[in-house]
């Protein structure tokens, strides 16, 4: 296997993007930033791949207008997932793996306030017995929620203080849409939404963007003088149907940590957008006390459709730029109740 | 639409379409059995027996073939309170989803509870409350209700006995759709009857409508440019098919024209001649609506029609095919 | 570690299986349609879903079907739960674009066996409409994708001064190829130059029989490792991939005769080995969903100087036993399940290579090449595949 580092990363994230959900006005200056970051140009990037919905947009071919943003002229090496951007980023970093390329820029984008995201997001299910119901993201996790505290898996105090812990680190993160600690028992005191869960449960409806640039061996070491080396990276999913699996577990997300191999890490990104998810990811990885999770504030507190997963990549590997840590997870989750998992594990001077 | 005093113009969009969804054997065995009254399950290769039934076995692979009913009757393993229901859902007022186990089957099924909030509890026993009329929906299931309240299945009309073999799903959705600043200052100058481009600071051509980055230089286009309102036939199409939401009446003609002073053709309607007559490197002149119709849209050039100038020489536009 | 080039596994595809392409497969759910191919595609690779490392899937716009990403409830269906599963969409050039994401999931020595599905039903809904829903502020003055490539085809004609019959015959013999494919959607004994010519004028200059039909359909394809390849009878070697994509609309962009296009050919033939395709490829596959883009790509290739792809088509070059066969399975002017459109391409190119395209196999296939293109022919994906191993 080749060496492949994270080497650059920049991201936006708001509440409501005033803008077109074609999102070039945004991939712009984040593909500029990455340029200062890295020293390369546009000429030194091999492989470009992005992740997006057309749903989130509401109109086919979502993504085309999107390749305005690099300036595609001479034409480029490029392709599209239908899927948060952290698994646009794993077929990069397979490219690179085939000796192929040795660079590749990776962006996920979605305006998810351009609709009733969490209404929006029943299309996820299965078309013929589930969507017609409309069953809402929220309320999907409600039950899943209610599963656990019902088996004695999880109790209340434990979703406040993730919770509590997100809303508190989020207040050093710039780009968090929600942020401002508490204590546990204020967070308690706030009325249930949808009971069992609270508005600060569930992850804002948050508008964003977010890019990575890997490269191989020599390439990362010139374009960065902390590269987060990529030590494992691995993905799963599990089936959709819900008698089709124990909804307390996410055994897609033990598999990919078990093939990433987590042991070791010091911090981890985990992206899960309410707050019992975390509990689950955190057992299903194995990541015991001693590991931080989740310094940026996660996706509790913004949780940008379709590049957040890359988000919390890219934090991952910022930990090991800033020497924050030594060994770092970064993990994406897709589809209804951490459905699908992702797991890249990074590492700093090797 | 919004004030000009915003920074982009936005504008609702509807989305909706009734998708006919063909279901195959196993969802039809499925369907039929709702029409009919019953909740068909699968019998699956490790013995599980689960509803809906999946169309293959997770294990075998294979189709799956082995049906039983179960409940009709159940009970809660999970519910979440929905308080701010979405248009499609069951109840247009507050109510719950659940995960219901049905007797005879192990694992749980998704649907609608009409309970009062306060009686809402987990292991509580529910049965089904079916739609006055059924069709072979997920929806000829209201809701779950107590298991005193549900109620047996009415009968069916006679002669509906054909197995269900397809369903349709209307999905409808509304997004706000919001045009990039650039579009947007390029829809305001519309209203005011120009027509502006934006030159690149790289290669310096001219675009129309302008851009958020320039699609070779992949940097914002800047100085704004006024477009004459004349310009060139590239090339077109004579459109002869109807199609749905079409708002022109075929034939007619869909043409790209590189106004004066832009380096990128713009698409829009030639009338005012035959069709037949329409010709690459016809020259043409913008056709405005009355002023008093004039909004943020394209819409307010109602088409192009001829100049009777000279044809322009192949030479001065083929770089723009 | 080593340098660039030096990492890259041999990979093959050791089973093709595609669905009929009808209208309305009514027959079957989404699911359904899937595993028709699927099914196919593993028999003939000798594989079971256990044997299986890896799923990639292959989809045009989620608005077709209104599903938002069905892979998603998909996955135990097609035997992805408890493995990797990637969804790409690159528009229609989409089909190839999975298969070389999947052959790349083995070309970098991550997974060995990985099953491949493309597919569209589109008969859930209507394309004309989920392509066309209403922007706001501007006026809709396309009607779909013929109207979308018309002027571009009126473009062609005009540079090339091709005489107005090559589209039919294009049209006619695609539809005369179809007859000897089984699994062709459109099976019309009768189209002749001559019928084609005399069908409705729908956008000028494209008629009714110039153009692809909706279709129901998937394909599906097992790529393996060289290993696991060396032990099956007639894998067909991928000998080379390439993806470029450029902008819908810029200043001067040719639209005819794309750059995108051509870089990725160029790519294509320098991997493989090439020189002089029109002589070392014996069997091509490429993406014509209407029949003047069977010269406009003939040149776009590099099979054919600029302005002159028409005469090989005139010439009869591009029939089945022509020295050129384009399209021997009916191509996309007989079958388009958009999504699997490209797919079919690229599995056509491996039937031939394999000598397994039944009735329409040309004869001592050694390399074939399979297309696809997708947007404003901006988006491209091709590959070579091969009875040999790469050199």
């Amino acid at each position: 296997m080749r060496n492949v580092a994270v080497v650059g990363f920049a991201q936006r994230q708001m509440k409501e993007f005033d803008g077109s959900p074609t999102m070039v006005e945004l991939l712009v200056p984040l593909f500029a930033e990455l340029y200062e970051q890295t020293g390369f140009t546009r000429k030194d990037i091999g492989f470009w791949c992005s992740g997006s919905s057309d749903y989130l947009a509401g109109r086919s071919f979502s993504f085309v207008s999107a390749v305005d943003a690099i300036g595609a002229l001479p034409p480029v090496n490029e392709s599209h997932v239908e899927m948060d951007a952290a698994w646009a980023l794993y077929e990069a970093w397979l490219k690179i793996q085939t000796g192929e390329i040795d660079t590749a820029l990776v962006y996920g984008f979605g305006k998810s306030s351009a609709g009733t995201l969490r209404r929006t997001l029943a299309l996820q299910l299965d078309p013929y017995t589930m969507t017609p119901l409309w069953p809402d993201t929220v309320s999907l996790a409600g039950l899943q929620a209610r599963l656990g505290l019902e088996a004695g898996l999880w109790d209340e105090k434990a979703m406040a203080e993730v919770a509590l812990r997100s809303l508190s680190d989020a207040e050093r993160n710039e780009y968090a849409v929600r942020s401002g600690g508490s204590s546990i028992d204020d967070l308690l005191a706030r009325p249930l939404y949808a009971d069992p869960l609270r508005k600060h449960d569930c992850a804002p409806v948050t508008d964003g963007a977010a890019a990575i640039i890997l490269a191989a061996d020599d390439r990362a070491s010139d374009a960065s003088e902390t590269p987060a080396w990529i030590t494992g990276f691995a993905h799963n999913i599990d089936p959709l149907h819900l008698g089709a699996r124990d909804l307390t577990r996410a055994p897609s997300a033990a598999a990919a940590g078990s093939a990433a191999g987590v042991e070791g890490v010091e911090v981890a990104e985990l992206h899960a957008p309410f707050s019992h998810q975390e509990l689950i990811l955190r057992e299903e990885l194995g990541l015991g006390a001693n590991v931080k999770i989740n310094p940026s504030g996660g996706a509790l507190t913004s949780n940008p459709m379709f590049s957040a997963g890359l988000i919390r990549i890219g934090e991952a590997a910022a930990a090991i730029s800033r020497g924050d840590a030594g060994r770092t997870l970064g993990h994406a989750t897709a589809g209804p109740l951490l459905q699908q998992n992702l797991v890249c594990v990074m590492e700093g001077a090797h | 639409m919004t004030t000009s005093e915003t920074r982009t113009l936005s504008a609702p969009v509807h989305v909706g379409f009734d998708y006919t969804r063909s279901v195959g054997p196993v969802l039809g065995e499925f369907f039929s059995g709702l029409r009919d009254g019953r909740l068909v399950a699968g019998r699956l290769a490790d013995g599980s027996v689960v509803l809906p039934p999946p169309e293959f076995d997770p294990t075998t692979h294979a189709q799956v073939t082995d049906f039983v009913d179960v409940g009709p009757a159940g009970t809660v393993q999970s519910w979440t309170w929905v308080p701010e229901p979405v248009p499609g859902q069951p109840f247009d007022h507050p109510f719950a989803f659940a995960l219901i186990l049905l007797d005879g089957a192990t694992a749980p099924f998704l649907h609608a509870l009409d309970v009062p909030r306060d009686q809402l509890e987990v292991g509580m026993r529910v049965g089904v409350r079916w739609a006055a009329e059924r069709t072979g929906s997920i929806t000829d299931i209201e809701a779950f209700v107590p298991e005193d309240a549900a109620s047996a299945p009415l009968a069916l009309a006679e002669g509906t006995v054909d197995p269900v073999t397809g369903i349709i799903t209307p999905v409808n959705l509304d997004y706000v759709y919001a045009a990039s600043p650039e579009e947007s200052a390029f829809f305001r100058a519309l209203e005011e009857g120009r027509i502006i481009g934006q030159r690149c600071p790289t290669c310096h051509k001219v675009y129309t409508p302008p851009r958020g980055a320039c699609p070779v230089d992949g940097v914002p286009t800047t100085d704004e440019v006024e477009l004459a309102h004349t310009g060139t036939v590239t090339t077109f199409c004579i459109v002869n098919v109807p199609f749905l939401g079409q708002k022109i009446t075929p034939p007619y003609v869909s043409a790209y024209v590189l106004l004066d002073g832009a380096d990128i053709a713009f698409l829009h309607l030639i009338l005012g001649v035959d069709a037949a007559e329409v010709r690459m490197g016809m020259r043409v002149r913008a056709v405005w609506r009355p002023e008093e119709e004039w909004g943020t849209t394209v819409e307010n050039i109602s088409h192009f029609e001829p100049t009777g100038e000279p044809d322009a020489e192949f030479d001065t536009y083929k770089q723009h095919l | 570690m080593g340098k660039q080039g030096n990492h890259k596994q041999l990979a093959a595809v050791i089973g093709v299986g595609q669905t009929h392409h009808r209208a309305k497969r009514e027959d079957v759910s989404m699911a359904g349609l899937c595993r028709e191919a699927i099914d196919r595609a593993l028999e003939d690779a000798g594989l079971t879903f256990d044997e299986i490392d890896a799923i990639v899937v292959g989809k045009a716009p989620d608005l077709f079907e209104g599903v938002m990403m069905p892979e998603l409830y998909l996955a135990e269906a097609l035997g992805a739960a408890g493995k990797p599963l990637l969804r790409v969409h690159t528009a229609g050039s989409v089909g190839g674009s999975t298969a070389i994401v999947a052959a790349s999931l083995v070309q970098s020595g991550v997974h060995k066996r990985v099953l491949t599905v493309a597919y569209e039903k589109q008969s859930e809904s209507n394309a004309m409409w989920a392509l066309s829903v209403p922007v706001p502020f501007i006026m809709p003055v396309h009607a779909g994708a013929g109207g979308y490539f018309a002027p571009h085809v009126r473009s062609y004609i005009r540079r090339s001064g091709a005489p107005t019959h090559i589209g039919a015959m294009v049209a006619a013999k695609d539809r005369q190829n179809a007859l000897k494919n089984p699994y062709a959607h459109l099976q019309n004994k009768d189209t002749t130059v001559e019928s084609v010519l005399a069908s409705q004028m729908l956008w000028d200059p494209i008629r009714y029989d110039e153009t692809c039909p909706s279709s129901d359909g998937a394909c599906a394809l097992v790529i393996s490792d060289e290993a696991t390849a060396s032990s099956v009878e007639n894998p067909a070697w991928i000998h080379a991939t390439a993806m470029r994509s450029e902008m819908t609309t810029a200043a001067e962009r040719d639209q005819v005769n794309p750059q995108a296009g051509r870089d990725a050919a160029a790519y294509l033939y320098k991997q493989a080995g090439i020189t002089d395709p029109f002589n070392e490829i014996d069997a091509v596959e490429m993406y014509v969903p209407f029949s003047w883009f069977e010269p406009m790509w003939l040149e776009n290739l590099g099979f054919a100087e600029e302005g002159s792809g028409w005469k090989l088509t005139e010439g009869g070059v591009t029939a089945m036993d022509g020295a050129l066969p384009v399209n021997c399975s009916g191509g996309v002017l007989s079958s388009n399940p958009i999504g699997a459109s490209g797919m079919l391409r690229f599995a056509e190119a491996a039937l031939q290579a394999r000598g397994r395209a039944g009735d329409h196999q040309v004869d001592g296939v050694r390399r074939a090449l399979g297309h696809a293109y997708g947007g404003g022919s901006q988006f491209f994906a091709m590959w070579i595949v091969g009875a040999d191993k790469p050199a």
